[in-house]
């Protein structure tokens, strides 16, 4: 692997972009050679961390006892929020409520309140257990189910969205419906739990190794809790064991109380969640209650709908507003609402604070909309498949005047049609219809249900000043390639994309790209890698360096066989000038020689877009992404168990930068979408003690969850209709929501039960237990019917 | 006693090396052991409880003179439970400077890692499923895989890699097979008759020589905790950080594993694991095969044991409903003395059993049911495999000649205090005519048995509507019905 000879006669470079590649790190993952936080060497001396935790959902802190904490064996401190010598705050959204150790007041069942440092880790775990916490308590609001979305305690500012007149269509509509789903929440279980190792520098000096999505945000809130400039913390991380958005904001707690203690103490000090810590003490997907009501018309076209999307923000604002907008901006899916209107409620409740969590709101504004179809649906007695495609923006070229989302954006790259029509075909979709029919009515305790679900997912931050993004490349003198980004790398090949789009810029292989940790101190002031959007604008922030580089080394070469610049021209791993091809290595040497600059910082910012969210107005999405997917169950009548016999799925990521990454990103993210929306129950018991706070509990799905077909393909035939990175597309979240095929197809094997006249509106996460109290209710609905 | 001789240290391999330990607590974990004592980071905490396989490296002991490789969760293994075997990580495979293993290179060539967080036990899990079938079909690794979470691919990727490994090299060459004989003489050497004794104080365990010993060391010690696969004991220490000194590791003396069937009952020895017992039961009494195949996960089943699972007394256990309706018996030891008790007499209450100070669970002997007698098991979950039980219904049925139900025997876990008989709705049978008017009739009877509890895992509404329909589905099997009566996985071959 270190040594590489390039190929000078090669017709193409190896590794460059639209070529499948396997993971950089692939070889170390199987060889247990990848360096996690928790598996680098620890410098000599190193503390560790264990955290004490309220006991209640909410009270003031009446008295806390930590004599026996200090006394415990091992044990060199125990900070409290006196001990953080900045701000006790590491609020991302800059609501100034979320301390990093508790003060005064708890507001949930998990809250850190202080925090022990000992020689080793076993001894801080004991010890935490040893305090004396007394509280007085509050009463607690665990669930938002019951809340009023207008007079109850919100988190931030809601948002609304209003196109047409949302109220006189459906008050005018030949036909109206009104209803409820209860969605639930999702841990986000990546299998490396929270971690960060501080190293204390001179003067006001930190280092943090951090499993973080946003380095940048993590030093910007370390500084903060330390009191010290921004320029005294450098945050490193090579790699995550898997994110999903919960180290976007969830990471900050740890690196800042592993920062204090390393400067308190001038020691390194590492802080490792357990897996029982991690699930109760940080923020999941939230859970939502979405109100709607819809009017349409007898074919099933909708003529207005009207949403309350509620959501459980738990007890700090963190990225609750954000998320609820992104819902909305999501709540008509891929469907044109003539008239709409829409609200979030961002609810208090004495829960964790919820968070990030792939798809980021997303998921749930769609999940909304499904429901409201299968209402529709139901209602005028057609398959749920044909009011979707009623309902579809326009498609792309085509000028008509079904394009305007509710957030007033036009949607001039629908394609949709295309992708549901191969499918359906692909799929077999209204042959395996008609079996299935066939099959359920004469199968008295097994139903079988099938769904077609579409996706559109729109790309870019809805916070502007997110769509930027910085690179640092340099050229060493021997013609190796040192990359680095501020995107990071939590195992969805992003690094590898990024290496492939500068390989391809110096038409060098790619072996000879050199993967680097992402790190604060080569590309300040970086997003989180979030929002799908790693590869879009690292991608383009590293080709931006890497051309710059290029350019120099064009007009070095130009100048110094006298040629014009125009007959510079970069092939796979050599120069042609003028007539003669020179290897890429003697040009850069030759470069240097000459006392050429081979170093260069990109950068990018997404063009075209703006919102205004008072207004409820804007491009708020460079492009969107597309999919679709068709999903086939067999369901247990007499137990309400199930499994998933047949998947399809069609999927747009544009020209692919890789497609074998881009497949896996596929197929993990409609497993993890359908873990949300069947198996991955929050339970929290009457206390607010969340109950379900490890896997044994907790349940993602299994390889024997697996659909037992899966068929999983990229469109072939699509591109980003923006200039973006080669013109593919993102691929992070818009997969995830294909999970929704799966509880669509159980809702239709329970609506079996009752002849498919009644609305199953099956709630999730649609557990057995849910699919067989809904068929209770459906036969019982049927029953008073007759 | 005085006979035994003992040694105050524990002998096994790690990797390729010897390695003698005697300072090493009753509550040390194979995995602190691994990462911290001796910096071999390829293996993962991702749970600490046995639920995830991050951690999951492969132990071969020896098995009736045989060396056999299983994989296990090393965040529940006990050092002390080590003695006398040949612990295998990640490390020991290919590196990725060098060649790697045809696992290793099987899971890069498919893209089987993203983060790669999980992916060194999965590789240990696939690793120690070929060396066992080389060539294993969809369902053999859903099997070996149903203790390993991957958050990332969706699994496709590694079942693609699973099914390939084959083509990137031959078992028969693989080196721990080549080196089988070496390692069996080295490990042969360690057994040395003795009883172990490491540690004192607070902070000792103790392995006994056999079984008459294990007897002794229990009379001498009647509060001590005794340790079989530790796939519960495991989270008393890293969940509830309980002490468990004195422990007494039993997972590895010979005289537990026996397995044997006389007039038509089998007795299961005290330390055999669920995945020692599986053949033999799922055969002679097929409808626990899918059932032990759903306990834990593949890790799990490897160093778990029916009769830790009885001896915990939990309410959940899986085993001890269909083991009550079988009419198993137990036979419990006190020193010298035994015992032999029905198993449903054995829990008493939630947390009580009728055990006595330094008695303890020796075997459990189960009838094997008759031609013509009925017997069925259905357990209920959130997720099918690797859950705990919300609910399980244990049915055994004997008719008489004239289709009247002759004796019934239902048994239920995760619906009361105990492992619990369903009297009412059994007395609601007998007598009666084998007809689903009886069942229906039977079924209402329920609420006079169970008062099931709401947690997580389930609400009482659902536990007692489930816990019922499975009677009834009971009643189809039994009528030989073609149609089927539940999802499935695989269709029956």
């Amino acid at each position: 692997m270190t040594q590489h000879t390039p190929n000078l006669k090669a017709q193409k470079i190896s590794g460059g972009v639209h070529t499948d590649q396997r993971h950089d790190s692939a070889h170390k993952h199987v060889a247990g050679e990848a360096v996690y936080i928790d598996d680098m060497p620890e410098p000599a001396g190193t503390l560790h961390v264990g955290l004490g935790l309220s006991n209640v959902a909410h009270g003031t802190l009446k008295s806390v006892d930590l004599s026996a904490v200090r006394a415990a064996p091992g044990v060199v401190d125990v900070l409290t929020h006196a001990d953080v010598p900045g701000d006790n705050d590491i609020s991302p959204s800059g609501m100034h409520d979320d301390p990093v150790l508790a003060q005064g007041k708890v507001q949930f069942h998990g809250q850190p309140i202080f925090a022990v440092v000992a020689e080793t880790r076993e001894q801080a775990r004991r010890a935490a257990r040893l305090a004396k916490v007394e509280y007085d308590e509050l009463p607690a609001v665990i669930s938002i189910w019951d809340l009023d979305t207008e007079k109850d305690k919100q988190v931030t500012t809601p948002l609304t969205l209003n196109r047409g007149d949302a109220a006189a269509a459906i008050a005018a509509a030949p036909r109206r419906i009104k209803g409820r789903m209860k969605l639930g929440g999702q841990d986000h279980f990546y299998l490396e739990g929270q971690v960060s190792l501080a190293v204390p520098g001179e003067d006001d000096e930190v280092t943090v190794y951090c499993s973080t999505q946003g380095p940048s945000e993590t030093q910007h809130l370390v500084s903060h809790v330390l009191g010290v400039p921004s320029h005294a913390v450098t945050v490193e991380v090579r790699r995550m064991g898997g994110g999903f958005g919960g180290k976007e904001t969830q990471a900050n707690q740890c690196a800042a109380l592993a920062a204090i203690a390393a400067k308190k103490h001038k020691r390194a000090v590492k802080v490792r969640l357990d897996r029982d810590e991690d699930m109760t003490a940080t923020g999941k997907r939230h859970d939502f209650a979405i109100d709607y009501e819809v009017g349409f018309d007898d074919e099933g076209n909708i003529l207005g709908v009207d949403y309350m999307f509620a959501l459980n923000a738990g007890f700090s604002a963190d990225l609750s507003g954000p998320v609820g907008d992104r819902a909305l901006f999501h709540c008509d899916n891929a469907y044109f609402y003539p008239n709409v209107h829409a609200k979030s409620a961002p609810l208090y409740t004495n829960t964790v604070s919820n968070t990030a969590f792939r798809g980021f709101g997303g998921p749930q504004g769609m999940v909304g909309a499904e429901r409201v179809i299968d209402e529709v649906a139901f209602a005028v007695g057609k398959d749920s498949l044909e009011i979707r495609k009623l309902n579809f923006y326009d498609q792309i070229g085509t000028p008509g005047e079904r394009n305007l989302t509710p957030y007033h954006q036009k949607v001039e790259d629908c394609i949709i049609q295309r992708i549901v029509a191969e499918l359906e075909e692909s799929a077999q979709y209204a042959r395996r219809r008609r079996e299935i029919a066939a099959f359920n009515a004469n199968s008295r305790f097994i139903k079988r249900g099938l769904a077609l679900t579409p996706v559109k997912f729109g790309i870019s931050f809805t916070k502007t000043e997110s769509n930027q993004a910085g690179a640092l490349v340099h050229v060493y003198a021997d013609g190796s390639v040192h990359m680095n980004h501020g995107g990071t790398e939590m195992g969805q090949g992003l690094h590898l994309k990024v290496a492939q789009v500068v390989a391809e810029e110096f038409q060098i292989d790619l072996e000879r790209v050199k993967i680097t940790a992402t790190t604060t101190a080569k590309v300040p002031n970086t997003a989180p890698t979030a929002a799908s959007s790693g590869a879009d604008l690292n991608g383009m922030a590293a080709q931006d360096a890497a051309r710059q580089i290029r350019k120099r080394l064009t007009d070095f070469a130009a100048d110094k066989y006298q040629v014009p610049v125009d007959q510079v021209v970069f092939l796979p791993n050599r120069v042609r000038v003028g007539n003669q091809e020179i290897s890429f290595n003697d040009l850069v040497k030759q470069a240097y020689l000459n006392r050429i600059q081979l170093s260069a910082a990109g950068h990018y910012k997404t063009p075209k877009i703006h919102w205004d969210r008072a207004k409820g107005r804007g491009h708020a999405f460079y492009y969107y992404a597309y999919g679709a997917a068709c999903a086939e169950v067999s369901v247990d009548v007499l137990t309400g168990e199930y499994v998933v016999e047949r998947a399809d799925i069609l999927h747009d990521t544009g020209r692919s930068l890789n497609r074998a990454i881009d497949i896996g990103q596929v197929e993990g993210g409609f497993i993890q979408g359908m873990g949300w929306l069947t198996t991955e129950e929050l339970w929290w018991d009457g206390k607010g003690r969340l109950r379900t706070h490890a896997p044994s509990t907790y349940k993602i799905p299994l390889a024997s969850d697996r659909p037992k077909i899966f068929n999983v393909a990229l469109t072939d035939w699509s591109e980003a209709y923006e200039p973006t990175i080669h013109r593919s597309k993102a691929v992070g979240e818009p997969p995830l929501p294909h999970g929704m095929a799966v509880l669509h197809a159980l809702s239709d094997a329970v609506a079996s039960v009752a002849e498919h006249k009644i609305c199953p509106r099956l709630d999730a996460p649609a557990t057995p237990e849910r699919v067989l109290m809904a068929i209770e209710r459906l036969r019982a609905e049927a029953a008073q019917a007759q | 006693m005085a006979t035994i001789k003992t040694r105050n240290h524990i002998r096994f391999i790690l990797n390729g090396e010897d390695v003698t330990l005697g300072n090493v607590a009753p509550d040390a974990t194979l995995l602190d052991y691994l990462r911290l004592q001796r910096t071999l980071r390829g293996t993962k905490e991702g749970c600490a409880e046995g639920d995830c396989g991050a951690c999951t490296v492969l132990v071969g002991r020896l098995s009736g003179g045989k060396l056999v490789y299983e994989s296990v969760n090393a965040c529940i293994r006990f050092m002390g439970s080590l003695d006398g075997c040949h612990v295998v990580t990640v490390e020991h495979l290919g590196t990725s400077n060098g060649k790697l293993h045809p696992v290793q290179q099987a899971m890069v060539d498919f893209h089987g890692s993203q983060c790669g967080f999980c992916t060194p036990g999965f590789v240990m899990s696939l690793y120690g499923l070929w060396m066992a079938s080389p060539e294993p079909s969809d369902a053999l690794i859903e099997k070996a895989l149903q203790g390993n979470l991957c958050r990332c691919t969706g699994y496709e990727a590694i079942m693609r890699a699973a099914r390939a490994i084959s083509d990137y090299g031959k078992v028969a060459k693989d080196p721990l097979l080549v080196e089988r004989k070496a390692i069996t003489a080295r490990l042969e050497a360690f057994k040395d008759g003795t009883r172990v004794e490491v540690g004192e104080g607070k902070d000792r365990f103790v392995i006994p020589a056999n079984v008459d010993d294990l007897a002794a060391v229990l009379e001498a010690e009647p509060t001590a905790t005794v340790v079989a696969g530790s796939t519960d004991v495991g989270l008393w220490v890293t969940k509830h950080m309980r002490n468990i000194s004195p422990a007494v590791f039993i997972a590895n003396i010979d005289g537990l594993h026996s397995l044997s069937e006389d007039k038509g009952v089998i007795s299961i020895g005290a330390g055999v694991t669920y995945t020692e017992a599986f053949e033999t039961l799922s055969k002679r009494i097929p409808a626990l095969g899918p059932l032990i195949d759903r306990i834990g996960g593949q890790q799990v089943r490897n160093m778990g044991t029916i009769g830790g699972n009885i001896a915990n007394g939990s309410p959940i256990g899986d085993t001890p409903p269909p083991l009550i309706a079988l009419g198993a018996t137990l036979t419990l030891r006190k020193g010298k003395t035994r015992r032999t008790i029905s198993l449903q007499d054995f829990f008493i209450a939630y947390g009580k059993q009728d055990r006595a100070p330094g008695e303890f669970v020796e075997a459990v002997h189960v009838p094997v049911p008759d031609k013509g007698e009925h017997f069925a098991v259905h357990k209920i979950t959130k997720r099918r495999d690797e859950d705990i039980t919300a609910t399980l219904g244990a049915f055994w049925l004997k008719l008489a000649k004239d289709g009247t139900v002759d004796q019934v025997r239902i048994a239920y876990g995760g619906m009361a205090a105990t492992p619990k008989r369903a009297s009412a709705v059994e007395a609601a049978l007998v007598g009666q005519p084998w007809t689903e008017a009886t069942v229906e009739a039977a079924m209402a009877r329920y609420t006079d048995d169970y008062t099931p509890l709401t947690d997580m895992r389930a609400t009482s509404e659902y536990r007692a509507l489930a816990a019922k329909n499975l009677l009834l589905r009971f009643y189809m099997e039994t009528t030989g019905t073609k149609a089927p009566l539940q999802v499935s996985r695989y269709e029956a071959a």
